[in-house]
């Protein structure tokens, strides 16, 4: 099984230690991984704001990266459903079309596809789970609190199998934390206000880390926790469950 | 963007100068949300009806025109006068006209998001009738001279003892009291006086039933039930989409409705209303004011489902620390945002980007309206239009040809120079919003692609 690992531009730049950790991971697992270096982005930061039609070439450089593999695997439920949903590309349609259906999630990827059952991860910690909306609604990665419908998390059944963690319980379960790509410089005030709120649940609940499987979310909360001169620290589910 | 009144950034940002009551509001409408999920956890159905409810909506504007003309036949069969307006004008001048013909000056009106569309109220007080909203939360809006901020709860921005000190000004309630059974009381009295000397009564309509001719008005206060029983006259307005295609569809809706707008099982008076008793008259207004043109655009003609329940003001983050206020248009939240930008795009031109696409307000649609989906796809219209600012165009052209091209990325990315120059949170200083309330992440030494070549050979 060929594995194209697909790392977004701003955990590339900002968080190698998620990207680390996630190849690391999946190497554990015993699967083949190659990380395409030409790779950039997936084209979400224009597509959000409403400038999907800049795309082609964003779109021709992801299909040349990634079509040679079985999978695409990427730490991040936002860029995948990115792909998923917009990937387009008129100069190779088929291309674009098997990738969007061969990438995958992280955590779905390892409950779905490899089918992992144990992992050899110790983190004793108190530990706060925030659901990030993309992956949760849009690839539902776990139950959404709006739908009467039973209750799954795959993010959570992996955390699960990780030795001494403590997972606190939150108010609101799964609230978006206000980053929303440019909406977070855009409407300043009221992304900067759901971020902090956000927080403060995971603060009062006595969260020691903050984990999710979208590092944006996370960049927003850690920017708000720095300011607020807390020491409680964001962790990408990969680093997790590669611990110990 | 481009708006010569100020746009939802802006006024989200005053709205949020007072934390308390940030705090406050979202407080109340969480609270709102959660009376919906604990009704709908009751019903273990409750995604059959929504797709049920979806699929008779999909029905109808498939249809449209047949139902429409079906449904005027059967009103008329039942002695109901009805009027067909092409817009918010054609509309507006037939209830004046209606009133004129009459020789009626003051009419009361039950709740109709519609005559907010249409700004009803104004154009009657520029022609000299006076108007008297007659639902307690449109009521304190009005006397407040203030759009509602919710199309359920019209008032809800308002803390009682704000409702208090206009009750001591407009009717007479003691100063400083903010006892919600006296300014109820207050209410009662002055409304009564209103419902029994009013010849002419509005109400809006929430389901026109195609079969029949009949339609239904869902209220909790019994209000239209009294303007429209003690006028002589009661006119009606509906959109065009109002309409169901047989009675026992309004199971599926009257079941939903409520319980997805405040979490009641259904709201305290759904009244049918079917032909006029003698000697009275009922006119009803079948309004269109751009909705053929929305039934037009195939991404979002879903849009025309909605039933106006509000769920997902209730439960939209964005809405809960902005303030119904901040969409500047009559119907507020993401609804509202994916609605106006059809009356005038320009001017709405903001409100698609008002919203983090988190995707709960189409999970807690009744109509399983796609609204978060369509939210993104009205930016690309807005875009392609034109209502962006040119800096912005000019951003996102930059962004663009660098993650573009591998070598342009890496080497803007060695240093994270790629972000300092096109992203705006990228510096540290007053100008830059990420930095206003939260730091900038810590640059790490090498990126993940600089690691990889290190660490791992092909």
């Amino acid at each position: 099984m060929n594995i194209g690992l697909f790392i977004p531009c701003y955990v590339d730049q900002f968080y190698p230690g998620a990207a680390i950790a996630t190849l690391q991971l999946l190497e554990k697992l015993g699967v083949n991984v190659k990380y395409p270096k030409n790779q950039t982005c997936c084209g979400q930061p224009m597509a959000n704001s409403g400038y999907e039609h800049l795309n082609g070439d964003c779109n021709e450089l992801f299909i040349k990266n990634f079509e040679q593999f079985d999978y695409v695997v990427a730490p991040s439920g936002s860029c995948v459903l990115h792909v998923k949903e917009h990937l387009h590309s008129s100069k190779h349609p088929q291309e674009a079309s098997v990738i969007s259906n061969k990438v995958y999630e992280l955590s779905s990827f390892l409950t779905d596809v490899l089918k992992v059952e144990s992992l050899p991860a110790k983190f004793p910690h108190k530990v706060g789970v925030h659901q990030s909306c993309h992956g949760q609604r849009g690839l539902h990665l776990s139950q959404m609190s709006e739908l009467v419908a039973d209750p799954f998390s795959k993010p959570g059944t992996l955390l699960n199998m990780v030795e001494g963690i403590e997972i606190v319980p939150l108010n609101r379960i799964d609230e978006c934390c206000g980053f929303g790509g440019t909406f977070c410089v855009a409407e300043e005030a009221v992304s900067a206000k759901m971020g902090q709120d956000r927080v403060a649940d995971h603060l009062i609940h006595g969260a020691e880390y903050i984990t999710g499987v979208d590092m944006s979310c996370l960049m927003h909360m850690e920017g708000i926790l720095h300011r607020r001169g807390s020491k409680v620290k964001v962790l990408h589910l990969a680093e997790i469950l590669n611990a110990g | 963007m481009q708006n010569v009144t100020k746009n939802h950034a802006e006024l989200a940002t005053e709205f949020n100068k007072d934390e308390e009551r940030v705090d406050w509001h979202d407080e109340t409408l969480w609270w709102v949300r959660q009376k919906r999920d604990k009704a709908a956890h009751q019903l273990p159905e409750w995604e059959y009806l929504r797709d049920t409810a979806s699929k008779i909506k999909e029905n109808v504007l498939s249809n449209l025109s047949g139902y429409l003309q079906q449904f005027e036949e059967n009103a008329e069969k039942n002695g109901v006068i009805v009027h067909w307006a092409a817009d918010a004008a054609a509309h507006n001048k037939i209830v004046v006209d209606l009133l004129t013909a009459n020789g009626i000056t003051k009419m009361v009106k039950s709740k109709s998001m519609l005559t907010e569309e249409c700004h009803l109220n104004e154009y009657m007080e520029n022609n000299g009738l006076e108007v008297i909203d007659s639902d307690l939360g449109e009521r304190i809006v009005q006397l407040a001279k203030e759009p509602p901020s919710h199309i359920v709860l019209p008032c809800i921005h308002k803390k009682k003892e704000e409702i208090g000190d206009l009750f001591h000004v407009h009717l007479g309630t003691p100063e400083g009291n903010a006892d919600p059974q006296l300014l109820t009381e207050a209410a009662r009295q002055h409304l009564r006086d209103t419902f029994l000397t009013r010849r002419a009564a509005l109400t809006g309509v929430n389901f026109a039933v195609a079969e029949t001719g009949e339609f239904v008005i869902c209220t909790n206060e019994g209000n239209a039930d009294m303007g429209a029983h003690l006028a002589d006259i009661h006119i009606a307005s509906m959109g065009i989409e109002k309409i169901i295609p047989e009675r026992k569809h309004l199971g599926v809706f009257l079941r939903l409705l409520t319980r997805s707008a405040t979490g009641q099982p259904i709201t305290t008076y759904s009244s049918h209303f079917r032909r006029p008793r003698s000697g009275k008259k009922i006119h009803l207004i079948i309004v269109d004011n751009g909705r053929s043109k929305q039934l037009g655009r195939e991404d979002f003609r879903n849009s025309l489902k909605c039933i106006r329940c509000g769920a997902c003001m209730n439960t939209c983050p964005v809405y809960r620390r902005s303030g119904g206020h901040s969409y500047h248009s009559a119907i507020a939240g993401p609804i509202g945002s994916i609605l106006t930008p059809n009356l005038d795009m320009e001017k709405y031109s903001d409100l698609p980007f008002a919203s983090t696409l988190c995707g709960s307000c189409s999970n807690v649609c009744p109509v399983k309206i796609d609204i978060h989906q369509q939210l993104y796809k009205w930016r690309q219209v807005i875009v392609k239009n034109g209502y962006t600012p040119k800096s912005k165009t000019v951003a996102m052209k930059m962004m663009s040809f660098t993650l573009s091209s591998p070598s342009a990325y890496h080497a803007g990315g060695k240093v994270g120079r790629w972000v300092l120059k096109y992203a705006p949170f990228a510096i540290n200083n007053k100008l830059n919003p990420w930095y206003k309330q939260r730091d900038m992440p810590q640059p790490p030494n090498a990126s993940f692609g600089e690691w990889y070549a290190k660490n791992r050979k092909e």
